[in-house]
């Protein structure tokens, strides 16, 4: 039993209960220091499977650490270390009990050796988080986490479904590779799929992030997603179809972050396309690629974490993060423009920053591979995301148009989360070495070199340089105040019309029907209002002497038949 | 605006013609890009990106690509902020 226990996941979502009674002023310190006693712990673990638990006759394992649940364990313990400290301020017990359960749970199902571990884990994740996009305490928030919560719950739901199937198939709910075979592989790849956000499954991700508290979504982009990505590269490395999905991921988001408002949500975008290179990653499966997506997750968490506290801090001060309403902030909030600046270079990939040594493995991988059509489309959305994350989020808010807004600095907590996390991810572009070093296999690859450095800047200079060009020439489309309609439309505006159009179909046929059945029956009735009503034929009184006359006839008729039959 | 504002000092930036010496200083940084493509060994995986400039141009293209299609876009999708009523 105590070997259950000795489980980081267990430990911290545990503190999390205990946070429920631990005086406010304590929360932020306690949310900083529990998830660095876990990693702690988490080091300090032998690999290997452990904590097995028998239920029904499955075999449960609650911790299996090996190469590539260890390089996800160790990213969610820093990435929950540093979105502690940046909420540090907060007095709002409701979240801060939230983000460590989240935590704790992601860092659960990461280290789960089967199905069934992973399935619950998987649904605690989706009713932490919620609690984080419903402590914005607003009726659209609430909505939206409602949204939010059904398609995560649905997503456990298949999962569940197909660890059934599969145990009932194989007598195994072991989570190793699993494949796209027959209906359990498909329902499990669904289930991951819509956690993962891909097309058509992604709006959960744009409509929920953007809703959140400004703290709780730096929370929220570390988790959940990068879980999903853990989880294909686990159970379906090397599937072609990821190749084709993560290729389409990394490009359709770029157009609608080009000219989304809310800077909140363009980061969303953004991380639906980074998802998409990893994805490819995982598709490809060879071991360059797997590193490769692994050390795109570890930086990518960093530095997506980092510009979302920028924006989440530019939230809290001014109190919005749409573009057309922000300019100019640099003059206000230096520091926080810095460190903006810095995970915007990062997830674009400049050499010296975290994007470079981390991306340029997964291009390797598949052009190593000879997808040429593929690594194409990569290079592209590579130029998009500089457009969207590494241009227009720091450029809108802190430059620009002066916008007029005069405020604080970020609190001294925010700034200092920022700043640990732009030191990492110059860290891990300027000496790669330590994240290789716990990367799933061996590495050989070195992302330094001439070719490299001067095809990179090429590639992001000139982007810039056209940027500039249509800046001047005013072709650059203006940040408006819009809502841009996506997939989620189709739930959101087309399925409940059609709905309301059927059921109005429906309720139309039935009137009609029925008008038609109470017409025939109302003629029916005045028929027989006619006969028998007052002064109908039937109801006319008649006397007595008739009566009599009636019955006289009726006995002589009886009487002249019966004789007539028994002769 | 508040007073404050009034009395703060010109920021080098607020200054056009120093926005002019960045996208200066951005066209010379390309040109010394253009020219390192005759001092350095290429190893293009494919062929095709082993061309002149190939990353150069690639970057710029797909970036205009990328903006004009989104204007395209929102020509389609655009719709009042307050379009879903929440």
């Amino acid at each position: 039993m105590s070997e259950v226990l000795l489980n980081p996941a267990l430990l911290m979502m545990l503190a999390g209960l205990v946070a429920l009674v631990l005086p406010k002023r304590v929360l932020g310190i306690w949310a900083l220091l529990v998830p660095m006693a876990t990693l702690a712990l988490l080091i300090g673990l032998p690999e290997g499977s452990a904590g097995q638990i028998t239920v029904f006759g499955m075999e449960l394992v609650t911790r299996r650490i090996d190469g590539l649940s260890f390089v996800w364990a160790v990213i969610f313990h820093i990435a929950a270390i540093l979105a502690g400290l940046y909420a540090w301020h907060v007095q709002d017990r409701v979240q801060q009990v939230a983000a460590l359960i989240y935590a704790g749970a992601a860092i659960g199902a990461v280290l789960a050796g089967d199905l069934l571990t992973l399935f619950l884990y998987w649904e605690l994740t989706a009713l932490s988080s919620v609690l984080l996009i419903w402590a914005s305490r607003n009726p659209t928030a609430t909505k939206v986490g409602f949204r939010y919560l059904i398609i995560q719950v649905i997503s456990g739901l298949l999962l569940m479904c197909g660890a059934l199937v599969m145990y009932q198939q194989t007598g195994s709910i072991a989570f190793d590779h699993i494949g796209l075979e027959g209906l359990a592989g498909w329902l499990i790849f669904v289930a991951f799929g819509i956690k993962c956000a891909f097309p058509f499954l992604h709006n959960w991700l744009q409509d929920a992030y953007p809703h959140a508290t400004p703290t709780g979504t730096v929370v929220l982009s570390a988790f959940t997603t990068k879980l999903a990505v853990y989880s294909l590269a686990r159970g379906y490395a090397g599937e072609d179809l990821l190749i084709t999905i993560g290729a389409v991921m990394t490009a359709f988001p770029i157009f609608f972050a080009v000219i989304e408002n809310d800077l909140r949500r363009v980061l969303s975008y953004s991380l639906n396309n980074q998802l998409g290179f990893m994805v490819v990653g995982v598709g490809i499966g060879t071991e360059l690629a797997i590193n490769g997506a692994a050390a795109h997750a570890f930086a990518h968490i960093l530095y997506k974490a980092l510009l979302f506290m920028s924006m989440g801090a530019v939230l809290y001060r001014v109190g919005t993060v749409k573009a057309s309403e922000l300019g100019g902030l640099y003059k206000s909030m230096p520091w926080t423009t810095a460190f903006c600046v810095i995970g915007a270079m990062s997830i674009s990939a400049f050499p010296l920053f975290s994007g470079f040594v981390t991306k340029s493995m997964i291009l390797t991988a598949v052009a190593y591979e000879g997808h040429w059509m593929i690594w194409t489309v990569l290079l592209f959305a590579s130029a998009g995301v500089l457009d969207h994350s590494g241009i227009k989020v720091p450029f809108f808010t802190f430059f620009f148009h002066d916008a007029g807004h005069r405020v604080k600095e970020a609190p001294w907590n925010m700034l200092l989360a920022m700043g640990i996390t732009a030191f990492l991810c110059i860290g891990i572009g300027v000496y790669p070495d330590p994240l290789y070093a716990i990367l799933p296999f061996p590495v050989d690859y070195h992302s330094y070199t001439a070719a490299h450095v001067i095809t990179q800047l090429q590639l992001l200079l000139f982007a810039a340089l056209a940027f500039a060009v249509l800046m001047r020439k005013g072709w650059y489309p203006e940040e408006i105040k819009s809502t841009n309609l996506d997939f989620d439309w189709v739930y959101r505006r087309l399925l409940p019309r059609v709905t309301t159009a059927l059921l109005n179909g429906v309720w139309a046929t039935d009137r009609a029907v029925r008008g038609v059945a109470m017409r025939g029956l109302d003629g029916l009735v005045a028929k027989a209002n006619h006969g028998l009503g007052p002064g109908g034929v039937f109801s006319s009184s008649l006397s007595t002497g008739a009566m009599v006359i009636g019955v006289s006839l009726l006995l002589a008729f009886y009487v002249l038949f019966s004789f007539f039959w028994s002769a | 605006m508040s007073s404050e504002q009034r009395d703060e000092r010109q920021r080098w930036l607020d200054r056009p013609e120093n926005v002019t010496k960045i996208v200066r200083t951005l066209w010379v940084a390309c040109a010394a890009l253009v020219l390192a493509e005759f001092f350095y060994h290429k190893h293009p995986y494919f062929g095709f990106d082993g061309s002149f400039a190939f990353y150069a141009i690639f970057g710029f293209a797909a970036y205009c690509v990328i903006v004009f299609s989104a204007k395209g876009l929102r020509r389609l999708i655009k719709r009042d902020e307050d379009y879903y009523n929440e």
